[in-house]
């Protein structure tokens, strides 16, 4: 079946091939022409946002006020308010109280006994539930003790701790408030759409700047970062609530606030706490990120360990964060199965029915008692320790010694054959040009809605003197993208057709997407150095999964009886693949791209840290020079180029369910 | 069966569409023409049903046939668009949400077609909950609680959660949690339709044995024209929004109003809903032990053939009414459609 080349189609493929060639030759045609602001947009043009910008955010903060509540008070008050819990159990876990905090503090009590902690964990794990959770999660605090990463791993406990509670239930709060009230709704639900598609960092900077550098900055991203998802599942597991269980609970005479309370969280309790699991996973996500603006711990360690190419200590580093968030993990989502399942509460005392908290309370008891004596029941003997920073380095260098050569070669070849020539084409395209096609595929894809959007959005990014970096930025995600997808899609075909296959992909994908973003980086520094070519890989790497999931799924949706169709007309296995499944699961596939995009772009401060020249990088010297204006352009120019993105490839997703009959246009 | 009205809906309306209020208010009885014409569905239309204390009213209509909206009008679960359902005399789409609260758990029931249990709580838990909601003192609740559970036949379970019991337990409980505020008026809205035969014939004489003994005035809902027959003092049959023809079982047998109406009737044993009353030859006359004239026929059937000479008919005061043959009973039992 070959398709038919109508004039539009014609058109389209003219405008794509004009647009390469225009980009591979627009810099000797900008010369040629004399006319370099062809490819280079004009410094005269520049509005300089990122000045006007600090200065509303100097005004803000220095003279902004509600009648006698300035702007500053407000965001002190918060601070104050996220800061108590967070004191709270970072010296029960990691400080411990102090008396007079002075240049010499007493200690009062110090923090909780590495033992009474992982106790307490084995514990929660057998509650939840089996000895197996128990030994898993057990092992997992047991190593961060013995790898020597226990007081950083506590700091990062403890606001997780903060961070979870505040974040699952503000969440929770607001999606209450959005089902309850249609105004809500309306007004989330566009500022939740935007917070998916805006890359964290484009906000790390305004709150740097209100907040100041510090654990609660921190932590106020962190849950801004971690909320949304839990808003969303929180109206969605509410609107799921059987309706005959709603009218019942009206009929039983309930207020407004029994029928929530009583009726519809705890009949979706299930649900929620798949949110809650989500704003966990988030958190940790976070955890280095975070430490970019002042959150110490494991994420610090990484960072710091990065700074200085320190491979060993920065690959220690994340290799905890990785089994906190494994045992994290664990955890809550046996808890929340554990709330679905039928428990009959046994008879006795408090004490004999809670026999776990008792075990562990007067565990921490004695060991705060006897470890006035003893400190090694307090903090685990740092001679102890074991430390495999050492064998990393070596390893490193001896790859490095040995095969140098041939990873060199495999980097030339990519750079050489895939990531410049990309780069060369993007850079050379002329700005009005790229402008114009944008607004087109705009157009094309959904009305002139979305091509004023994109039209504007890419004219803005031009003005505000990011092009070149932006470019730089569309290129990196662009290749990693293309790559992700030509590896990723095929895996997830794989795991959809043959069974054995999808549950060792499946292994996979979930191993790296309970891995921390920047935990991909260190072993790609310590092979391929820094670089675009590093980037990319650790950018692939991380945003494999959707591509991955969203194939594997839409195959698997493929309606049965098609298939059969398919199979009865005589199609071959390959036929059938090429003619029936894929352009089915079309829709799925692009869905999944289109969160590919999304990760990808969601890498990039990240892989600044490994010297890439992109709006990442803008961000990350922002950051550091606590450049208000100069971040959040670059963030916002970041949050345009994925905005952009993502209505673009939802569209185009939209227009093939439409075709394919699965959606009605509405 | 007193014949004081307990509850009865004047006109009431239920129209979905854009501004479906304005459209009702401009045109106050619009035809389906109307309704359609202007792009608006009307899934209740014109509803005026007067239900009598203590009788088992039922509304039976086929899948979209408005029954479920219509009840839920009835407890205005869902807000009417027109109209007024007047509860011992007071309209309750006046009334304000407090008012409406507190009709609602003292005076109301309502069992669910899928039980609408409380996944989270326990069988005695769930029936406590329209008490807790109260906030009746605990004790008190929980006895209570235990009474209306072991009326229900689930005794010894109290602790057991909605998953463990099987779907006709389940309906017991949703049952015995419907009646723990002794309301006045019971809304069962499909209550067996999600069990299975067996257990629906079960729980069909389980309800019938309850309603003997509570006197309830009862709205039931259902789409099983058989059930609606062995159960009901009254039934409304409605389609595409309307009430066709609010009767006994008996009439609705004998005087179908429309053809949609006699479809339903087409299949039913005809001995098990016409009386002995019905079919009968007024007058005096016959020998032997007199019939009620209330009993079923497929009841009576064997000793009115089994005898040689037609039986006097007696109406519930004993007087003879009338007198029954074999030729009747035959053709109510063999016989062509038009019975009588």
């Amino acid at each position: 079946m070959r398709p038919r080349l109508t004039n539009s189609g014609l058109a389209a493929w003219g405008l794509v091939l004009a647009t390469i060639l225009l980009g591979w030759f627009g810099r000797d045609l900008a010369k040629a022409l004399d006319a370099r602001w062809l490819v280079k947009v004009p410094s005269s043009w520049d509005f300089a946002f990122n000045t006007y910008i600090s200065a509303a955010m100097t005004w803000l903060v220095e003279e902004a006020a509600i009648g006698p509540v300035s702007f500053t008070d407000a965001t002190r008050a918060i601070a104050w308010l996220i800061e108590q819990p967070y004191e709270l159990a970072l010296n029960l876990l990691a400080r411990g109280f102090l008396f007079d905090p002075g240049p010499e503090p007493q200690v009062l009590l110090p923090a909780a006994s590495w033992i009474a902690v992982t106790a307490a964990v084995i514990a929660l794990g057998h509650y939840c539930r089996s000895w197996g959770l128990a030994a898993l999660v057990g092992a997992c605090f047991a190593y961060l003790a013995v790898f020597g990463q226990w007081d950083s791993a506590m700091v990062t406990l403890a606001s997780v701790l903060i961070a979870v509670p505040i974040g699952a239930g503000g969440g929770l709060l607001a999606g209450i408030w959005a089902y309850r009230h249609p105004l809500g709704e309306r007004i989330l639900s566009p500022v939740l759409d935007l917070m998916q598609t805006i890359p964290i960092f484009a906000y790390l900077v305004p709150i740097l700047f209100m907040f100041g550098f510090g654990p609660v900055s921190a932590l106020v991203a962190t849950i801004i970062y971690a909320t949304p998802p839990m808003i969303r599942i929180t109206i969605l597991a509410l609107k799921a609530v059987d309706p005959e269980i709603l009218d019942f609970g009206r009929m039983a005479g309930t207020t407004q606030r029994q029928l929530m309370w009583r009726v519809l969280v705890p009949s979706a309790s299930q649900s929620l706490m798949v949110g809650v699991n989500q704003v966990i996973m988030l958190t940790l996500n976070m955890v280095i990120i975070a430490s970019m603006i002042g959150a110490g711990g494991l994420g610090f360690d990484v960072l710091a360990a990065l700074r200085r190419l320190d491979i060993g200590a920065g690959f220690e580093a994340g290799i905890a964060i990785v089994v906190l968030a494994i045992a994290v993990d664990r955890l809550s989502q046996a808890f929340a199965e554990r709330i679905g399942q039928v428990h009959h509460t046994a008879p006795g005392s408090w004490a004999a029915r809670n026999k776990r908290t008792v075990l562990v309370l007067s565990l921490l008891a004695v060991t705060w008692v006897l470890g006035r004596f003893s400190p090694l029941l307090l903090d685990y003997p740092q001679s102890q320790t074991i430390t495999t920073g050492a064998f990393w380095n070596d390893t490193v260098k001896y790859l490095n010694v040995n095969y140098f050569d041939a990873f060199e070669a495999v980097k030339v070849f990519f750079l050489h054959w895939f990531l410049l020539p990309i780069k060369k084409t993007l850079l050379g395209i002329p700005w009005p040009w790229a402008i114009a096609m944008l607004t087109l595929l705009g157009w094309r894809a959904g009305g002139w809605k979305l091509a004023a959007m994109c039209g504007a959005m890419s004219a803005l990014i031009a003005v505000s003197g990011l092009w070149a970096k932006a470019m730089v930025t569309v290129y990196l995600c662009g290749a990693s993208v293309i790559l992700a997808t030509l590896i990723g899609v095929p895996l997830g075909v794989l795991a959809a057709l043959n069974r054995r296959a999808g549950i060792a992909i499946n292994l996979l994908i979930d191993t790296l997407q309970t891995l921390p973003s920047f935990v991909y980086l260190i072993p790609v520094v310590m092979l391929f150095r820094v670089g675009d070519f590093t980037a990319m890989i650790a950018i692939v790497l991380y945003a494999l999964a959707p591509a991955v999931r969203y194939a594997a799924h839409g195959m698997r949706s493929v309606s049965g009886e098609l298939i059969e169709a398919g199979l009865v007309s005589g199609c071959t296995k390959w036929q059938l693949l090429r003619l029936v499944r894929l352009p089915m699961a079309l829709p799925e596939i692009l869905l999944g791209i289109n969160q590919t995009i999304m990760l990808a772009l969601s890498m990039l401060v990240i892989t600044a840290l490994v010297g890439t020249r992109d709006l990442g990088q803008e961000v990350y010297i922002a950051l550091t020079k606590a450049d208000t204006g100069r971040g959040l352009v670059a963030g916002l120019a970041i949050a345009f180029i994925a905005i952009i993105a993502d209505r673009l490839v939802n569209a185009g997703a939209r227009g093939a369910r439409i075709r394919f009959g699965l959606e009605s246009r509405a | 069966m007193t014949l004081n009205t307990k509850l009865s809906c004047r006109n009431v309306w239920k129209l979905y569409g854009a501004n479906a209020e304005g459209f009702l208010s401009r045109n106050p009885s619009p035809s389906g023409e109307d309704i359609r014409r202007a792009g608006i569905i009307g899934a209740v239309r014109n509803a005026r049903i007067d239900i009598a204390e203590g009788e088992i009213f039922i509304i039976m209509g086929l899948s979209g046939s408005g029954k479920s909206t219509l009840v839920r009008c009835l407890s205005r679960l869902i807000e009417p668009t027109g109209g007024q359902v007047l509860f011992d005399g007071v309209d309750l789409l006046t009334a304000s949400e407090q008012e409406l609260i507190e009709i609602r758990r003292h005076k109301m029931g309502m069992v669910f077609q899928h039980f609408a249990l409380l996944p989270h709580l326990t069988v005695l838990q769930n029936v406590m909950f329209p008490l807790t909601v109260q906030a009746a003192p605990r004790a008190e609740a929980e006895a209570k609680a235990r009474e209306v559970v072991e009326l229900v036949g689930l005794k010894g379970r109290e602790d057991y959660y909605p998953r463990e019991l099987s779907g006709g337990q389940q309906q017991r409980v949703g049952i015995a949690r419907s009646l723990v505020t002794e309301p006045d008026l019971w809304f069962l809205d499909e209550p067996f339709s999600a069990l299975d035969p067996l257990i629906r014939r079960e729980m069909q004489d389980e309800f019938l044995r309850l309603q003997a003994r509570l006197h309830k005035t009862i709205v039931f809902i259902t789409h099983d024209f058989e059930e609606s027959v062995r159960l009901a003092d009254r039934i409304a049959i409605m389609k595409d929004g309307e009430i066709i023809q609010v009767a006994t079982p008996e009439e609705l047998v004998l005087n179908p109003a429309t053809g949609y109406v006699a479809e339903f009737t087409r299949h039913i044993p005809r001995s098990k809903v016409l009386t002995v009353g019905g079919i009968m030859t007024a007058g005096s006359g016959g020998e032997g032990e007199p019939v009620p004239a209330a009993a079923r026929v497929s009841e009576v059937a064997e000793q009115i053939i089994a005898a040689d000479a037609p039986r006097p008919v007696c109406d519930a005061a004993g007087r003879i009414v009338g007198s029954i043959g074999r030729m009747a009973v035959a053709r109510v039992l063999f016989g062509k459609e038009t019975a009588a």
